[in-house]
């Protein structure tokens, strides 16, 4: 890819990234985070990739060792999320007297 | 599969993710949020399969390998997410943060020795910064992991020398870094790689109490950046759209929370390399307090017009929500006023408590922020604090070398009444003695939340 075509696709990305989260309530930071954790868990896109051009046992050692983490990081990241959100959802019933 | 197509594909998941993040910044669009974001993960990592990388044919090679070490991450990931306790749940995020950047790591040592001597100087350097920044992040991580779950101390751990240790470490891993750029050759990363596990370890160590979810948020957005920089190496625009996003909007999320709790982000990235044995703090410890029973409290709660319930970790630990949601119940069927004035960062998360306490159904409206509760504590009668320490200690106003000076507080020292719920007179996770324990107002109900919750209930029910 062209060198100038990755730096804009990062500087806008930065951009993004800063606005989306600009205004966000505390009570909101940690489910945050947690998504964000469970986003970067995209990484095993790279693991597979690595994988697939792996031609030593060595680097496909590796490369399954990164395809486990990755895929902990990514799952995991987003059931536990979902987890911290199951709370906020609306409840109906049994709050008025 | 054409490259036009999986690139296309690949953008979709990065829309996904930029949703994701928008959604989960509201709370009535948080949860969908997540799934967006759960979905755009999922076709990035199904279209994989299905595209022919440069030089590569289909199906993938290893593929076996592949979906056998995906099975494994599910079967460890899953159980592990569902089944920690809420109270577990940051040490949670801070692991799975860990093995991420762990694995961005690998992928990028992986990456390096197929390359070999194809490499170019702008891939060597891209590669470098994974290694360095995902291991940092990974020993980071694990680290923060055992202090937050209390297998380690969660008191800063300085050393005398320290910070020359700490700087001599971070001098010899750019050294090695400069040394892989130029020199190449596996030996040296692997030193880099080592180097740099050490570097996290030094980093987090020296941070302690209320700065170790800061530091989480820190390392989480360093994760991204090192996806980015894969992403880079790999060719892959999604790796680096994704990894940018969680790089910039992490930052942003780290100065929110460090805001909130009153910390330099400064100060708390740089402490390895400033911090000082603390000063002795509190000096008498056997001063009298004054202990109450649950009969006093109930006694203390009925003729009250006005009442803050002030949780804290200890609330998380005793799973005692659903018993304070009993007893501010109760209190309003005698006609009682009751909030919970909620700090931003009480618990050990920010948002913990609020997370704690929608799980028992708490209603919104009963939840107020530290702004808004704060003036109104001249009028209240009772304030009841449920294991929490530092964020109602004074010590934050008035005592300038204390860890937690400037962080904003709950004033439940204007209230006319105090009751603290501890389980003993050990101070709160800064490590900072509370002097609110030893005023003429305060009354001390010692045992576990829970447990002392219970029993007032069921005295204040006799009542």
């Amino acid at each position: 890819m062209e060198p100038i075509a990755i730096i804009s696709i990062f500087v806008l990305a930065v951009f993004v990234g800063f606005e989306v989260v600009s205004k966000v309530s505390s009570t909101l930071h940690t489910p945050l985070m947690s998504g964000a954790n469970a986003i970067h868990g995209v990484i095993l896109v790279g693991a597979i990739i690595v994988a697939d051009h792996s031609r030593t046992n060595l680097e496909l050692g590796l490369a399954v060792a990164a395809i486990i983490l990755a895929t902990i990081n990514m799952v995991g990241g987003f059931v536990v999320t979902d987890r911290m959100l199951e709370m906020f959802k609306p409840k109906k019933g049994g709050e008025n007297k | 599969m054409s490259h036009f197509l999986y690139s296309l594909i690949g953008l979709s998941a990065g829309v996904c993710f930029i949703l994701a993040l928008k959604g989960l910044s509201t709370p009535k669009t948080a949860r969908r949020g997540n799934i967006i974001g759960a979905v755009g993960a999922t076709i990035a990592t199904v279209v994989v399969f299905f595209y022919a990388q440069e030089g590569e044919s289909l199906p993938l090679n290893n593929l076996g390998w592949i979906l056998g070490a995906i099975a494994v991450g599910v079967v460890i990931g899953v159980p592990a997410a569902r089944k920690v306790q809420m109270t577990q749940m940051p040490q949670l995020v801070a692991l799975f943060n860990g093995v991420g950047g762990g694995a961005a790591a690998l992928v990028a040592i992986v990456e390096y020795l197929h390359l070999g001597d194809k490499a170019n100087t702008a891939e060597v350097i891209a590669t470098v910064f994974t290694v360095i920044v995902g291991c940092v992040s990974f020993s980071g991580s694990i680290i923060t992991f055992l202090k937050l779950q209390e297998l380690m101390t969660t008191r800063p751990v300085v050393f005398p020398g320290g910070r020359f240790v700490i700087a001599a470490t971070l001098a010899a891993t750019l050294g090695v870094a400069v040394w892989v750029v130029i020199a190449l050759g596996t030996n040296p990363l692997l030193i880099l790689a080592a180097l740099s596990l050490l570097f996290g370890v030094l980093f987090v160590l020296p941070v302690g109490g209320a700065d170790v979810p800061i530091v989480i948020s820190l390392l989480n957005a360093f994760t991204g950046l090192t996806v980015a920089a894969s992403g880079y190496v790999l060719d892959s625009t999604l790796l680096i759209i994704a990894g940018t996003l969680v790089g910039a909007s992490g930052t942003i999320l780290t100065r929110m929370m460090a805001e909130a709790m009153g910390r330099s982000l400064f100060g708390t990235l740089f402490g390895a390399f400033t911090a000082k044995p603390q000063e002795a703090s509190g000096a008498a410890d056997d001063r009298p307090v004054r202990s109450g029973s649950p009969d006093d409290v109930a006694i203390l709660l009925n003729y009250a017009r006005r009442v803050v319930i002030v949780p804290g970790f200890g609330l998380a630990v005793a799973q005692a929500q659903h018993t304070v949601r009993e007893l501010a119940d109760l209190l309003i069927s005698k006609g009682i006023d009751v909030a919970y004035g909620i700090h931003p960062v009480a618990g050990r998360m920010p948002g913990h408590m609020n997370v704690l306490l929608a799980e028992a159904n708490v209603p919104y409206d009963q939840l107020s922020e530290m702004e808004e509760v704060n003036p109104t504590f001249a009028q209240t009668d009772v304030a009841i604090v449920i294991g929490a320490n530092d964020v109602v200690n004074p010590a934050a106003k008035t005592s300038p070398g204390a860890p937690i000076y400037g962080m904003p507080i709950l004033e439940v020292a204007n209230a006319a009444n105090i009751i603290f719920l501890k389980r003993s007179m050990r101070p709160g996770f800064a490590g900072i003695e509370n002097e609110l324990l030893y005023d003429p107002k305060t009354m001390l109900l010692f045992g576990d939340a829970k447990a002392s919750l219970t029993k007032v209930v069921s005295a204040l029910k006799n009542l």
